[in-house]
């Protein structure tokens, strides 16, 4: 995997955020162009501090973190938020505009003309399962909760940015849903090729969409591994994830 | 009912009121909206700023009205009578409850959401028009709803600096002490209040109401609104235009008001031909405003006022220089100014009566030997004036035994008769100068302007109806002061009616010189 470069490379981070408890403590990791990294951890171990350090949401206080080979502080951190599609939660989706509408949003930001922000919402949507001539004039409210997940992430992918961040995307779905959503997901990626990086509390997700996953704990990255080598592992800041799977997989077997 | 055949019978009038009283609070809301808006959004985002402008605004709120008119009024600028002084109140009352709503608005936007827009990419400027500013607007226009219907209430309080609007109707009604009048303005102003209200409450829930939408319910309401503002101007446009009326205006005071009175009476009891009153129209700017602009026909102004205040000319104190002057002046305005009708309203230096008796006091020069024993007592106004006590007491060498008393001008003549003071500055045609058996002493060095009442009317309308002019010129010099005196005192301290006492005044010129 050495031969792939860094899309986003953390060198020695230091974060320390008063309020939440939140605390990254020289924490050092690749993310490799193109794959899909699973940041696993307890809520609070530090996951969204991580994804708001790629898009400059927050700047390390010690230590650097480079995007595209180039530090965050030294990007047009607007520039660099529209290179970078985000997903979060249910909530992101703003509740004035349409469908068509939310999905524009960062091509509007980049100034394309109006036909070609038609075509390519026309087009995302499309991707993601909801045809445009259907969805794109509804209001975002009308949608079920799937349907706005599946908006969310044709948000933004929209303007073709080479990283995705997403935030407990599929948190707040039913288990169908989800299992639903996780083989669109691996569809559009093996379609777009998109470095990406999906922060969860839930170990199933992260095998179910990580080509590698990171187990975060106490501002620190416990193990980053493949799946099946998590899967090994006798860490014992990795096995307390693991163990509600393998249970579930003994019940079954 | 007696308020609903008022309304028809003057209808023109109402109209005409009800359209500057929409006017009045459209204008001032809309600014409201334009300043309180961005005020309110940066008080959102920097509340270390905002903190301060909030108070500010809350503080102007608690001001009574009123006392905000007498404050705003003597300033330069924006001080004077008229629409713009009412407006300027309108709009800082207007303010809170936009700055205070936009602050709730913007701060009530789901963190979530503004995080959200960052995240994408959105500028602070982006995120405020593409998000925060639509996620606030059903609050906005929720303060927007309140602000609208404050200023349909404060608004009627503008009649007192002449700014029109239904007020007119309620203050006529309190100094004619007709519940009738003042309910002409009251009941259609609470009516208005409870349409706008309405309209905007239709709109802010239409805009709340994000999954359905409601937008042709928003544009209804606001088309209903609209239209209801174009009708009635173009009622009263349409009522303009019926020229075979004869338009009778008049100051905000009672001697206006008598006055407007009479020359309507006069013109119709000669001529006649229609008349339609607009009476208590506000201060000398809108009253000649009016005039040009062919609101009204005729009105009584005074040459001195004439002369200093519409025309800003130098002081000149010669009579029939500056009834000279102004008579071109006006005459380059298309308006003709007709023979004084006999009085003149100056300031009044007057002592008691029993005072001018035992001393033999006739003029102010007499007074001055006197007047080193004495206590003097002036009105605000007076005493700072150029034209009033400093150059008074050049002229005169006017000295007393301590600097004159500032006071409140209602009672300015109470304080002479009950011997407080000894000399003060009043109205020449006050009533209370009789009831209070004052003594007005003659400015024989003529330090005053000339303030005689002169008849101004359009020349196109004396043109026309030339019996109209014969008319007005019938009581040319016939009304002297202590007449004026008489009715002001009729109507003020009598409480009658203007119009019962205009008409006995006509009646007993009738008898005195039969023709």
């Amino acid at each position: 995997m050495n031969d792939r470069a860094a899309a986003i490379r953390m060198r020695d981070v230091h974060v320390s955020r008063g309020a939440s408890g939140v605390v990254l403590r020289g924490l050092d990791l690749d993310i490799l162009e193109g794959e899909t990294l699973a940041l696993v951890g307890r809520s609070g171990a530090g996951k969204s501090t991580m994804l708001k350090l790629v898009n400059g949401l927050i700047v390390p206080e010690r230590g650097s973190v480079l995007v595209d080979g180039r530090d965050t502080r030294e990007w047009n951190p607007f520039e660099l938020r529209r290179r970078i599609g985000y997903v979060l939660q249910e909530v992101g989706l703003f509740p004035h505009m349409t469908v068509g509408a939310n999905v524009a949003v960062v091509p509007r930001l980049l100034g394309w003309d109006a036909a070609r922000i038609d075509a390519r919402v026309s087009e995302m949507l499309q991707l993601v399962g909801l045809p445009a001539n259907t969805y794109a004039d509804r209001p975002a409210l009308e949608l079920s909760g799937g349907q706005r997940q599946r908006v969310g992430v044709a948000r933004a992918l929209a303007a073709d940015p080479p990283i995705l961040l997403m935030d407990e995307p599929f948190g707040a779905l039913d288990p169908v849903t989800r299992a639903e959503l996780h083989r669109e997901f691996r569809r559009i990626q093996a379609h777009v090729k998109k470095t990406v990086v999906i922060v969860t509390h839930d170990m199933a997700e992260a095998f179910a969409l990580g080509t590698r996953i990171g187990v975060l704990d106490a501002g620190v990255i416990a193990q980053i591994d493949t799946p099946r080598a998590l899967a090994a592992s006798a860490d014992p800041r990795v096995r307390p994830l693991l163990e509600p799977l393998l249970e579930a997989r003994a019940l079954l077997s | 009912m007696t308020l609903l055949r008022f309304l028809i019978d003057h209808r023109a009038e109402f109209l005409g009121l009800l359209v500057q009283h929409i006017l009045l609070v459209g204008l001032s809301t809309a600014a409201a909206i334009a300043i309180g808006v961005p005020v309110g959004v940066l008080a959102a985002r920097r509340p270390r700023l905002g903190a301060p402008v909030v108070w500010l605004a809350n503080v102007v709120q608690t001001i009574p009205s009123l006392a905000m008119f007498g404050f705003l009024l003597p300033l330069p600028l924006v001080g004077g009578l008229g629409a713009r002084v009412a407006i300027l109140v309108l709009i800082l009352y207007a303010l809170l409850p936009i700055i205070r709503t936009t602050v709730a608005g913007v701060r009530g936007v789901d963190a979530a959401l503004v995080e959200a827009g960052t995240a994408l990419g959105m500028t602070p400027r982006q995120l405020l028009r593409q998000v925060e500013l639509p996620l606030a607007l059903p609050s906005i226009v929720a303060g927007i709803r309140v602000a609208a219907v404050i200023g349909v209430g404060t608004a009627t309080i503008a009649a007192a600096v002449g700014a029109g609007g239904l007020g007119e109707y309620i203050f006529r009604g309190l100094s004619m002490v007709d519940p009738t009048v003042i309910l002409a303005g009251a009941v259609p102003a609470a009516a208005l209040a409870l349409v706008v209200d309405g309209a905007l409450l239709l709109a802010e829930r239409a805009m709340k109401d994000r999954r359905r939408s409601r937008r042709p319910v928003a544009v209804a309401a606001l088309l209903v609104a609209f239209g209801l503002i174009a009708a009635a101007a173009w009622a009263a446009g349409a009522a303009h235009r019926r020229d075979a009326v004869i338009r009778v205006g008049s100051k905000n005071f009672t001697e206006q008001i008598v006055l407007g009175e009479l020359l309507a009476q006069q013109i119709e009891r000669r001529t006649g031909l229609p008349v339609e009153r607009r009476l208590n129209l506000g201060g000398t700017f809108i009253a000649d405003r009016a005039l040009r602009s062919g609101d009204i026909d005729v009105y009584v102004e005074y040459t001195g006022t004439a002369d200093t205040a519409v025309f800003k000319n130098p002081v000149e104190t010669d009579p029939s220089r500056v009834l000279e002057r102004i008579r071109q002046q006006y005459a380059a305005g298309g308006l003709a100014v007709l023979p004084p009708l006999g009085f003149e309203n100056t300031f009044a230096i007057l002592v008691r009566g029993e005072d001018a008796r035992r001393f033999g006091l006739h003029t102010i020069e007499d007074a001055a030997s006197r007047s080193p024993q004495w206590q003097a007592g002036f009105g605000y106004e007076f005493l700072q004036r150029a034209d009033g006590w400093p150059g008074l007491s050049q002229k005169y060498g006017l000295t007393f035994a301590a600097p004159p008393r500032a006071m409140d001008l209602s009672l300015i003549y109470r304080a002479l008769a009950q011997k407080q003071v000894d000399l003060v500055a009043g109205d020449a045609t006050s009533g209370l100068i009789a009831a209070y058996d004052l003594f007005m002493l003659q400015d024989n060095r003529r330090y005053f302007p000339p303030y005689d009442a002169v008849p101004v009317a359009r020349s196109a309308m004396l043109l026309r109806h030339p019996a109209v002019r014969t008319a007005l010129e019938e009581v040319s010099g016939r009304i002297s002061m202590d007449d004026m005196r008489r009715m002001n005192q009729a109507v003020d301290a009598g409480r009658q009616d203007p119009a019962v006492v205009a008409r006995e005044f006509l009646a007993r010129l009738e008898r005195k010189k039969p023709t």
